[in-house]
């Protein structure tokens, strides 16, 4: 079960990633998001988010629905079902917790702890420590995505 | 216009059950060719998990797998995985096998195991084809780098140290990477998820092996079948022509000669 519950911290990483540079047209389909990234010597305006993405058919343009808590459907994997939870304030997704998922698992506290500050590493190293890319132990997300994509749509971030 | 002031972008999905990232750098990064060409590479992916998929129930390789669909009417790039597959296994003694146990006891074919760093590695190819961009693409953190023809300074990566995941912690290693691939494989992330085909027992010998190569591939196969192979693995990868590797396993974190220098923490 350990590796469910891990793959769930990565999905939430790669979540918050998509959030913390949302744009706007997530309303349809898998989510794309342009973010910008910059070196340490850039100036703020050139590291911040790009706002255009394209390719995500049925996007509306439309900035962030409303604030609160979403849950989104529940997933068969081939584990047991999960189903997934998603705090939205400001637009952003502050908290996300598998609020159904396969059995002898503990460790959700561990992930609410552990997955916000998770923040896509690739994507904040890039602006930070002159590293461009982190190589790891691969990070899957398996059934979660569809939990959490729908939970997203609900909130029609 | 040196790295540091060079405009770059970067694009994120959520493909085959992976964050999947394009990175590129160059000056060009905000023109609508860029955009056109990562949504089609992206739509590239979409379709490439599509016919892998072992989650979908309609992809070539499930139906391969309840036999209703043979090799040889596959879609070539089903039969190209295939030959690769094969060719992973003959060249790591067996260590890497895409002939893997199902939950249902039996075994399927299953390759995942090359398909990411394949579809990776296809993904950077495409898009250097804008030219005067330096590309990578970060499958879940196995990364393919192509070389721009404007700029071709060596992208920084980092090795996570197993013991010290998430961000802001210290890496293993830091190597630049003109072209090329790293990939990761390790216990960290997914747990015990790799066995050994000759025994069927998980391959926990070591926690976490980095191969660097020409190929991003051919550096996951390695990395891979390095896990399985254990306390044999540094040898076996400083075999090999072209490819490097860093294992971290019962005597701390040991490099090839050709990656030794990156190496930041002992």
């Amino acid at each position: 079960m350990r590796r469910i519950v891990l793959a769930f911290v990565t999905t939430v990483s790669a979540l918050v990633m998509l959030f913390s540079y949302h744009t706007s047209t997530m309303g349809g389909g898998v989510p794309t998001t342009a973010v910008g990234t910059g070196s340490s010597t850039q100036t703020q305006s050139q590291t911040a988010p790009d706002t255009t993405t394209s390719g995500s058919a049925g996007g509306s343009g439309s900035g962030s629905g409303g604030d609160g808590t979403y849950t989104g459907d529940s997933v068969d994997t081939r584990w047991g079902p999960v189903q997934v939870q998603i705090t939205v304030s400001g637009g952003k997704v502050t908290r996300a917790v598998a609020v159904v998922f396969p059995s002898g698992n503990r460790r959700d506290q561990e992930i609410n702890g552990y997955a916000l500050p998770v923040l896509a590493q690739e994507a904040v190293t890039a602006q930070s420590a002159q590293i461009d890319h982190v190589s790891g132990a691969t990070v899957t997300s398996d059934g979660y995505v569809a939990s959490l994509q729908s939970a997203i749509d609900q909130a029609h971030l | 216009m040196t790295t540091l002031t060079m405009p770059r972008r970067a694009w994120v999905e959520q493909v085959m059950g992976l964050p999947i990232s394009i990175h590129l750098r160059g000056p060009s990064v905000r023109n609508v060719d860029v955009d056109e060409c990562v949504q089609a590479t992206y739509d590239e992916l979409r379709a490439i998990d599509l016919l892998f998929s072992t989650y979908r129930p309609d992809s070539e390789v499930s139906r391969f797998n309840r036999g209703e669909l043979a090799l040889a009417d596959a879609h070539p790039l089903l039969r190209e995985v295939a030959v690769l597959c094969d060719l992973a296994r003959r060249r790591t003694h067996g260590c890497f096998q895409s002939w893997l146990p199902n939950p249902d006891g039996g075994t399927w074919w299953d390759p995942s195991g090359v398909v990411k760093g394949w579809a990776a590695e296809r993904a950077a190819h495409r898009l250097s084809r804008l030219a005067g961009h330096d590309v990578s693409v970060n499958a879940g953190g196995d990364i393919a780098v192509s070389p721009g023809r404007y700029d071709s300074t060596p992208w920084r990566i980092a090795v996570e140290d197993p013991d010290r995941r998430g961000p802001g912690g210290p890496p293993l290693a830091v190597v630049p990477l003109a072209a090329g691939g790293i990939a990761t494989s390790g216990t960290s992330a997914r747990g015990l998820h790799i066995h050994d085909p000759h025994t069927g027992r998980p391959a926990d010998k070591v926690r976490a092996v980095t191969v660097v190569g020409p190929s991003l591939v051919w550096a996951d196969v390695y990395a891979t079948a390095a896990m399985v192979m254990g306390p044999a693995a540094l040898d076996w990868l400083e075999s090999l022509a072209e490819y490097d590797g860093l294992v971290v396993g019962p005597q701390g974190v040991q490099a090839t000669s050709g990656l030794s220098a990156t190496v930041t923490q002992g």
